[in-house]
C-alpha cells in the first residue's frame, strides 16, 4: 500500500485542516486574553484556504484516492467549499457572543474546525467506515461545542442528550454497516454497490441493514420520529454553537444521504425501499415540525421545529430518486444553510452580555430600534417561508417540481399545505418586527465584519431569489458529475 | 427600449429609493419623492398608449430573456389590450395613493410610500409576465407589501387582518403552483405560457387544474365563500391600503381567470362554468344583501366591491363576446369607483376617526362639496347609467340574457340592491339632521382631496359617457381568449 502524490493531491484541503487545527491549539497556548484574536483569524485563514484550494483543485470528474477510501467529485467540492464558508460566517459571527460568554478561545476554534474537517471526510467518503469516521468526527466535535460552555446547566444537559441520543445513532448505523458488509462483503461504496446490483448480495440481509441506515440517517437529519434531541438541543447550547449545529452540518449530511442511500444502495430494488421509508419520514417532519413551531416561545426552539420541516422538504427531493431530485435537495440544503445562518446571526446581533435575545418577545418592534435589521430578518423569514421573490420560494420549487415530476402529485400537495401552516409562525415573527411596539429598547451593537457579513447574509436571500439559476445550474452539475 | 421592464422597475426602484431617506425625521423629502416615483411610473407607461396598435392581436412590447436556464424559466414580458388597461390603472391608482396619504400617514412615512411604489411595479410584473413561474412570483412578491401595509398602519384590529389575508391568498396560491408544476411537466418542461395553451390535457387533469387555479383566484377575486377576508382587511387598513386592495389587487384575480383558466383549461372551463355562475349569482344577491345591512361604511363597500366582483366572474364564465368585454370593463370600473369611495371615507376618517354610519348625519351641511363628489361616486357604484358603473353591468346582463334568462334575472337584482345599499347609506351619511357637534364643526375638502377626488370623478364620467376606446382595444384580445375558449385541448 503506496500513496501516490496524486493521494495527497485530493486530500490537501483536509490535510491542510488538520494541520492548522494543530497549529491553532499549540499558538493559544502562548497567547494571553487580549490576543485572542489571533486564533481567530487563523481560523478564518484556514477555513478561506481550504476553500480556496477545493476551488482551485476541482476537477470535472470523479478521482478516488487513498486506496479508495476517498474521492473528490464535483458533489464533494461543492459541498466542502460550502462546509467551509458556512462555518467562516459562524466564526464570525459568533466573535461578539463568544466573548461576552469566555468561549471566545482556542478550544472553540479548534472544535469548528475539526467539525468542518469530519464534514468534509464524510463529503468526500468512498467507504464506508471513512463515512464512518467523519460522522463521528464531526459529532464528537459538536458534543464538546454543545458543552463548551460548563456553567450553563441547559448546555450541559443539552450536550449530555445529544451524545446519549447520538451515540445511539451511531451505534444503529455501525450496526446497519455491519449487516451491508455482511451481506456483500465489501465496505468500499462503488464495489458495495456493484456486488448488489450483481445481485449476489442476500437481500433479506440487506433490507434490514437499509432499515438501520435509514434509522441513522433520520437521526442525523433530525426528521421525526428521529428528531427528539433538536429541540431540546437547539435550545439548550450556546447560540453560536446551535448556529452551527443548525447549518453546515445539514450539508454534511445531505452528502450523508447521497453516498448512503443513493451511491451505495442505489439499485431500483433497494430505492423503492427506502423511497417509501423516506416519504414517511419527510411527511412526518412536515407535519410535527410545521406544528410543533406555532406553539413555541423561545426563538431558538422555534427554528429547530422548522429545522425539521425543512429536513422534510428535503427529504422530498430525495424521494423523487432521480438526478433532478437530487440537485433539488442539494438546492435546498444550501439555501437553508444559508438563510439559517442568517437567522441565528440576527439572535447574535441582539444578545448582549448576560442576555440571549433567545424569546420571541425579544424581537418586538424590531423596525422600531433598527429598521435595517428588521427589513433583513424580514427576507429571512420570507424565505424559510418560502415566499417569493425569496430565495426559500426557489428552493421550495425545486423539490416540489421534483416531487411533482416522480408522479407523487399527493405529496406536493401535502407539502404545500404544510409549507402554509409554516407561514404563519414566520408572519409571526414578521408580526413582532413590524406590528409591535419594542419592549426592549437597548442599542443594537456589533463590530463592522458582523454587520456587514449579516448585510450580505439577508441581502443574498433576496438577490439570490431574483437570480436563482446559477445557483440551481451550479447544484445540478454538481450532482450530474457525481452520478 | 425595454418599456414594460421599466414599467415594472421604474416603481420598484423608485421605492427602494424612498426607503433609503430612512427616519420620519425626513418625511417631507419622502413623500415628494415618492411622488416624483409614482409619476415617473406613470410616465414609463405613456411609450405603452402612444405605442399601442389597437387593431393587432397578439401580445405586444414583447421582451424574452432566459431567466432561470434549469427549468427553462424565462423573463418574458408583453401585453395585449387587458394588460394595458389594468397597467394604466395600476399607474394612476399609484399616484392617488401616494397623494391619500400625504398628510394622514405622519409615521414611518418612507416605509408607508416605499410599499405602495414597490406593489405597483409587482402589480405591473403580474399584468405583463407572458412566463407562469414569472407571473407567480410577481403575483406572490405583492402579497409582501400589502401585508405590512395592514399590519403596520391599520386599525385596531390590524394584525389579525394582515394575518388572515396573508394565509388566505397563500393557500390559493400553493395549490396553483402545484397544478403549475404539473402543467409544467405536461408541456414537457416549459413555463411559458403559449407553450401552456397548446398543451393537450386530458378531462380529468383539466378539472383538477381549473380548480387548483379556482382556488388561487377565487380567493384574490373574492368570490364567495372564500371572500371573508376581504372586509376584514379592508376595515383595518389605511386608506390607500383599501385603494390599492380594491382598485388593483382585486383584479389579479380576474385577470388570471383570463389569462390562465379559460385558454389552458378550456373544456374544464366550459363543463365547471356553472359552478363559477353559481357562486357569482351568490356572491350577487347574497352579499348584495350582506351590504345592506352593515353599520360601518368600509365594510360595506368591502361587500359591495364582493358583489361587484362577482359580475366580473359572471361575465368572463358566459363565453359570450359581450360578457367578457363587460366583465373587464366591471374591473377597471370598479378600480375607480370602489377606490373613489374609499377615499371619500377617508376623507370623513380623517377629520372624525369613526367609519361607522351611525356616527354621521347631515353632512352635506357642512360639506357640500364633498357631497357632491360622494353622490357621483355612489350613483356609479350602483350602476347609473352615463357613470363607468353602468356600463360593465349593462353589457353582462345583456350576455347573461342570451345565455339564460334566470341567470340575467338574478344578476340584475344588482341594480336593485346595489342602488339600496349604496344610496342608503349615502342618505344616512349626507343628509338628515347633524348628527353631533363633531358633525358640525366638519371642514369642506382642502385641494389635495379635491385633486384627488376630482380626477376620479372625471374618469368616472368619461368611462361612462364614452367607453368606445376602452371596448376597442378590449375588442381584439377578446375575441382571441373566446377562441382559445373555444377550442378543445382533449387528446
Amino acid at each position: 500500500m503506496t500513496l501516490s502524490a496524486a493521494d495527497y493531491l485530493a486530500v490537501w484541503p483536509e490535510i491542510l485542516v488538520l494541520v492548522m487545527v494543530c497549529v491553532i491549539l499549540v499558538v493559544d497556548l502562548f497567547l494571553r486574553e487580549s490576543q485572542r484574536v489571533i486564533g481567530y483569524a487563523l481560523a478564518l485563514a484556514t477555513l478561506a484556504a481550504a476553500a480556496g484550494l477545493i476551488a482551485l483543485s476541482s476537477m470535472p470528474g470523479r478521482v478516488v484516492a487513498l486506496n479508495g477510501m476517498f474521492v473528490d467529485d464535483p458533489l464533494a467540492d461543492a459541498l466542502k467549499i460550502a462546509v467551509c464558508l458556512v462555518a467562516g460566517v459562524v466564526v464570525v459571527y459568533s466573535r461578539g457572543y463568544a466573548t461576552a460568554r469566555g468561549l471566545f478561545k482556542g478550544e472553540f476554534f479548534c472544535l469548528v474546525l475539526f467539525a468542518a474537517l469530519g464534514m468534509m471526510v464524510m463529503i468526500s467518503a468512498n467507504h464506508l467506515l471513512m463515512l464512518y469516521l467523519g460522522l463521528e468526527l464531526l459529532s464528537l466535535s459538536l458534543y464538546a461545542l454543545v458543552a463548551l460552555q460548563r456553567d450553563s446547566r441547559d448546555a450541559t444537559e443539552a450536550a449530555m442528550k445529544y451524545f446519549v441520543l447520538g451515540a445511539l445513532a451511531s451505534g444503529l448505523l455501525l450496526y446497519g454497516m455491519s449487516m451491508i458488509y455482511g451481506a456483500t462483503g465489501q465496505l468500499e461504496i462503488p464495489k458495495v454497490a456493484a456486488t448488489i446490483a450483481e445481485g449476489r448480495a442476500n437481500s433479506t440481509i440487506l433490507m434490514f441493514g437499509l432499515v438501520f441506515l435509514v434509522a441513522g440517517v433520520g437521526f442525523k437529519l433530525g426528521a421525526v420520529p428521529f428528531h427528539m434531541w433538536v429541540p431540546d438541543v437547539y435550545q439548550g447550547a450556546p447560540t453560536a454553537v446551535t448556529m452551527f449545529i443548525g447549518t453546515a452540518p445539514k450539508l454534511a449530511a445531505f452528502a450523508f444521504v447521497m453516498r448512503l442511500l443513493v451511491e451505495t444502495l442505489g439499485a431500483p430494488a433497494l430505492v423503492a425501499e427506502w423511497r417509501q421509508m423516506l416519504t414517511l419520514l419527510a411527511v412526518a417532519s412536515l407535519a410535527v415540525g410545521n406544528v410543533a413551531a406555532i406553539a413555541q416561545t423561545n426563538l431558538k426552539r422555534m427554528l429547530a421545529y422548522s429545522t425539521i420541516s425543512h429536513m422534510g422538504f428535503l427529504l422530498l427531493g430525495v424521494i423523487a430518486a432521480r438526478p433532478d431530485g437530487y440537485g433539488a435537495a442539494m438546492f435546498y440544503a444550501m439555501v437553508y444553510a444559508m438563510t439559517g445562518l442568517g437567522a441565528f446571526g440576527m439572535i447574535l446581533l441582539l444578545a448582549r452580555d448576560g442576555f440571549e435575545a433567545d424569546r420571541l418577545e425579544d424581537f418586538k418592534g424590531l423596525n422600531r430600534r433598527s429598521p435595517w435589521y428588521a427589513f433583513l430578518m424580514l427576507l429571512l423569514m420570507f424565505s424559510m417561508a418560502g415566499v417569493p421573490p425569496t430565495v426559500g420560494f426557489y428552493a421550495k420549487l425545486a423539490v416540489i417540481e421534483a416531487v411533482v415530476q416522480a408522479g407523487q402529485v399527493w405529496l406536493a400537495i401535502v407539502a404545500v399545505l404544510m409549507s402554509l401552516i409554516g407561514a404563519f409562525y414566520y408572519l409571526r415573527m414578521v408580526k413582532l418586527m413590524y406590528f409591535d411596539e419594542p419592549s426592549d429598547t437597548a442599542p443594537i451593537s456589533a463590530d463592522m465584519g458582523v454587520r456587514v457579513l449579516l448585510s450580505i447574509n439577508g441581502l443574498a436571500a433576496l438577490a439570490v431569489g431574483l437570480l436563482p439559476g446559477w445557483l440551481m445550474a451550479l447544484c445540478q452539475k454538481a450532482i450530474q458529475g457525481s452520478l | 427600449m425595454p418599456i414594460l421592464t421599466l414599467v415594472i422597475w421604474v416603481p420598484i426602484f423608485a421605492g427602494l429609493a424612498v426607503l433609503a431617506t430612512g427616519s420620519d425625521r425626513n418625511a417631507g423629502t419622502a413623500r415628494w419623492l415618492a411622488l416624483a416615483g409614482a409619476l415617473a411610473g406613470l410616465l414609463a407607461c405613456v411609450p405603452l398608449v402612444t405605442g399601442f396598435h389597437v387593431a393587432a392581436s397578439g401580445m405586444q412590447f414583447a421582451e424574452k430573456a432566459l431567466w432561470i436556464e434549469r427549468y427553462r424559466v424565462h423573463y418574458h414580458l408583453g401585453i395585449d389590450g387587458i394588460s394595458l388597461l389594468l397597467i394604466l390603472l395600476n399607474a394612476f391608482t399609484t399616484v392617488l395613493v401616494v397623494i391619500a396619504g400625504w398628510k394622514v400617514i405622519e409615521q414611518r412615512v418612507a416605509q408607508y410610500m416605499a410599499a405602495f411604489l414597490v406593489m405597483s411595479g409587482l402589480m405591473n410584473g403580474v399584468f405583463a409576465a407572458r412566463d407562469a413561474l414569472l407571473f407567480f412570483v410577481f403575483f406572490e412578491a405583492t402579497l409582501i407589501p400589502l401585508f405590512l401595509v395592514i399590519g403596520v398602519w391599520g386599525g385596531p384590529n390590524r394584525v389579525y387582518a394582515a394575518i388572515k389575508f396573508f394565509l388566505y391568498t397563500l393557500i390559493g396560491s400553493l395549490l396553483m403552483l402545484v397544478a403549475l408544476l404539473y402543467l409544467y411537466n405536461a408541456a414537457g418542461g416549459s413555463f411559458d405560457l403559449e407553450d401552456l395553451y397548446r398543451t393537450p390535457l386530458s378531462m380529468a387533469a383539466q378539472t383538477a387544474v381549473f380548480l387548483a387555479f379556482l382556488a388561487a383566484f377565487a380567493v384574490k377575486v373574492p368570490m364567495w365563500p372564500v371572500h371573508t377576508w376581504l372586509p376584514d382587511a379592508h376595515v383595518e387598513a389605511p386608506t390607500g391600503g383599501s385603494v390599492v386592495l380594491a382598485a388593483i389587487a382585486l383584479k389579479l384575480g380576474g385577470y388570471g381567470l383570463l389569462r390562465f383558466s379559460l385558454p389552458i383549461v378550456p373544456d374544464a372551463s366550459h363543463a365547471l362554468s356553472g359552478l363559477v355562475i353559481g357562486l357569482s349569482l351568490v356572491a350577487v344577491v347574497y352579499i348584495g344583501l350582506v351590504a345592506l345591512v352593515q353599520a360601518d361604511m368600509k365594510k360595506l363597500i368591502a361587500y359591495s366591491s364582493i358583489a361587484h366582483m362577482g359580475f366580473v366572474t359572471l361575465g368572463v364564465f358566459l363565453f359570450d363576446r359581450l360578457g367578457m368585454q363587460g366583465a373587464i370593463l366591471q374591473m377597471i370600473s370598479h378600480g375607480f369607483v370602489s377606490g373613489a369611495l374609499f377615499l371619500c371615507v377617508g376623507v370623513l376618517y380623517d377629520r372624525l376617526h369613526s367609519r361607522q354610519i351611525a356616527d354621521y348625519g347631515g353632512v352635506v351641511n357642512r360639506m357640500p362639496v364633498f357631497a357632491a363628489f360622494f353622490m357621483l361616486f355612489a350613483m356609479a357604484n350602483a350602476g347609473l347609467p352615463g357613470t363607468s358603473g353602468f356600463v360593465g353591468e349593462f353589457m353582462v346582463v345583456l350576455a347573461a340574457v342570451k345565455v339564460n334568462f334566470w341567470v340575467a334575472a338574478l344578476a340584475a337584482t344588482t341594480l336593485i340592491f346595489g342602488a339600496a345599499y349604496t344610496l342608503w347609506m349615502y342618505k344616512r351619511v349626507i343628509f338628515g339632521a347633524v348628527a353631533s357637534p363633531a358633525v358640525a364643526g366638519l371642514q369642506d375638502l382642502e385641494p389635495r382631496e379635491w385633486l384627488l377626488l376630482g380626477l376620479l370623478a372625471a374618469l368616472t364620467l368619461f368611462m361612462g359617457l364614452y367607453p368606445a376606446p376602452f371596448n376597442a382595444v378590449l375588442e381584439a384580445p377578446v375575441s382571441e381568449l373566446l377562441a382559445q375558449a373555444a377550442r378543445s385541448k382533449l387528446p
